[in-house]
């Protein structure tokens, strides 16, 4: 890999996890939808990268797909939801969004502390940028836990997926294909059936907040 | 330092605080200038701002019945420190007289001089809105100093010294280096720290007149004559300064490496395009963004001290 190419893939990297982080910021649940289809394009441009560098075919066809997947579908699917749900913000998630975004910088911190024995084990410039994909999952973990939205609790949900993409391709540059393509149906499985259940929460209770769902109740 | 260069050294820092001095006033009355275009009226033109100091030169200046020696000395001491940071921040050439001088520690540490001092004046005067204003300015001052030294920090790293004029020339050597993603980042956070410091939108209105919502305005509220003229100047100049130190340590080119007169001159061109051009899209900035809750700035700071982190992080992760 030449010097251009780690050039590249360092921005990249910084892109993504970018993204990831002002997902936390923003309130406006259309702009963390875009925020997503733009990492999900990073992560396409990381996969052609890694393919130009290793000449391999399979990185390609991965890239294409990648793209069609974060970057074109699930944005498309979030957007229905979204325009169907009517709710525009994320009004109150469990952490305010200055705590959020310190503790991003913690986990950040996280993430490169436990992804230094992995790095040890083969230093190269993609295994360096390791600590990106595993802040990007703990970033996803902690939507999960702090977003009370159904449509927030996605969108973690994807970012822990882009997460766990990025750090394959900068491991191990890539899965076999098979199991990408596994991966990206479960993936868009999951998103549709929590479209299907949000839906069905909004007919039940007029919202999308999961604290509804804490209690029994009849009727 | 052999005798010509300390000499050449010495003309390069007079140059640099007299094109400060001169500058800032002109920068303001630019920036007005270009807001008030932007938003269809016709503006005062870009001398007002010079105008106005040359009148309020000639005043007298009032003080307040019982404050102390702090409201006299906080004009004085915040135009010595920022006099001192034209001098030897990197504006136009990396070779200054005094080595050492503009270490990243000390100029944060002068800067933030300056900024306390004008908080005590305030506090000193005993109205209510100097010390609303002080609280107000202290509180984003604790949020941005962090932020500020971390994201020079960032820069730090990769030359290995915390001196300005080693990062500027480090930058110059290797320029592939402004795309890394650190710089990126540590360039966002300095700009969201170089408008809560100098209180522009959307952090604190420059140009209010409603005393409920004025930071920096509030604190120099007593003032009159003389003394409003020099915090009012020193106020430009630190715009300046900051704006300048920005634009040489994230796009460094023209920046004297020598004290040969061409690459000087060339230099004090470049600074001055730099520096007018930052304030330009800095202004057309404020148009489009109205001034944040008080209590969502925390939350702006925040995210930059954030971004500021995720620099240095990158420095460390992304080589």
């Amino acid at each position: 890999m030449n010097a251009t190419m780690n050039h590249g893939l360092d921005l990249l990297c910084g892109g993504i996890l970018l993204t990831g982080v002002l997902v936390l910021w923003r309130r406006e649940l259309a702009a963390i939808v875009r925020l997503l289809a733009l990492q999900g394009v990073l992560i396409a441009g990381l996969a052609a990268l890694l393919g130009a560098a290793e000449g391999s075919a399979e990185l390609y066809l991965a890239a294409v797909g990648v793209l069609a997947l974060k970057a074109v579908v699930l944005p498309l699917v979030l957007r229905r939801v979204l325009a169907d749900s009517g709710e525009a913000r994320e009004t109150e998630p469990l952490v305010n969004v200055t705590a959020s975004l310190l503790a991003a910088a913690l986990l950040t911190l996280l993430a490169y502390v436990v992804s230094q024995p992995l790095v040890a084990l083969a230093p190269s410039a993609a295994t360096r940028a390791l600590p990106v994909g595993v802040a990007v999952v703990l970033l996803g973990f902690f939507v999960l836990v702090t977003r009370r939205r159904a449509l927030s609790q996605v969108v973690g949900f994807l970012l822990l997926d882009n997460g766990i993409t990025t750090t394959a391709f900068l491991a191990t540059s890539g899965l076999p294909l098979v199991v990408e393509l596994g991966v990206s149906l479960d993936v868009l499985l999951v998103v549709l059936v929590l479209q299907i259940v949000a839906a069905r929460m909004r007919l039940t209770f007029g919202g999308t907040d999961l604290d509804e769902l804490s209690e029994l109740r009849d009727s | 330092m052999s005798g010509p260069e300390l000499v050449g050294a010495v003309v390069a820092s007079i140059a640099q605080v007299a094109l400060v001095v001169v500058g800032a006033p002109f920068l303001t009355g630019l920036m007005r200038q270009v807001r008030a275009r932007m938003e269809g009226r016709v503006g005062p033109g870009v001398r007002q701002p010079a105008r106005d100091l040359r009148k309020l030169l000639n005043k007298e200046a009032m003080r307040p019945e019982g404050s102390s020696v702090f409201f006299v000395a906080a004009p004085v001491v915040l135009m010595a420190t920022t006099l001192l940071l034209a001098a030897v921040i990197p504006f136009i050439s990396t070779v200054l007289p005094i080595p050492g001088a503009d270490d990243l520690f000390a100029v944060v540490a002068v800067l933030m001089l300056g900024t306390v001092s004008l908080t005590l004046a305030a506090l000193d005067t005993g109205t209510a809105f100097g010390g609303m204003g002080a609280s107000r300015e202290v509180t984003i001052l604790a949020l941005a100093e962090p932020t500020i030294l971390l994201a020079i920090f960032a820069l730090s790293v990769r030359v290995g010294s915390s001196d300005l004029t080693d990062i500027v020339e480090g930058t110059l050597a290797s320029p592939t280096q402004v795309l890394l993603p650190a710089s990126l980042l540590a360039a966002v956070a300095f700009v969201v720290v170089i408008i809560a410091e100098t209180g522009r939108l959307p952090v604190d209105n420059p140009s209010t007149h409603l005393e409920l919502t004025m930071i920096h305005e509030a604190m120099a509220l007593e003032y009159s004559g003389r003394d409003l003229a020099m915090v009012e100047l020193a106020s430009a100049m630190r715009l300046t300064i900051l704006l300048g130190l920005g634009v040489n340590l994230f796009l460094p080119w023209g920046v004297a490496t020598s004290v040969a007169v061409l690459p000087m001159l060339l230099g004090i061109g470049a600074v001055v395009v730099k520096v007018a051009a930052a304030a330009a899209l800095l202004a057309a900035f404020e148009v489009f963004v109205a001034k944040l809750r008080i209590f969502r700035v925390p939350e702006l700071l925040a995210g930059s001290f954030l971004f500021a982190l995720l620099a240095v992080s990158a420095s460390f992760f992304l080589r």
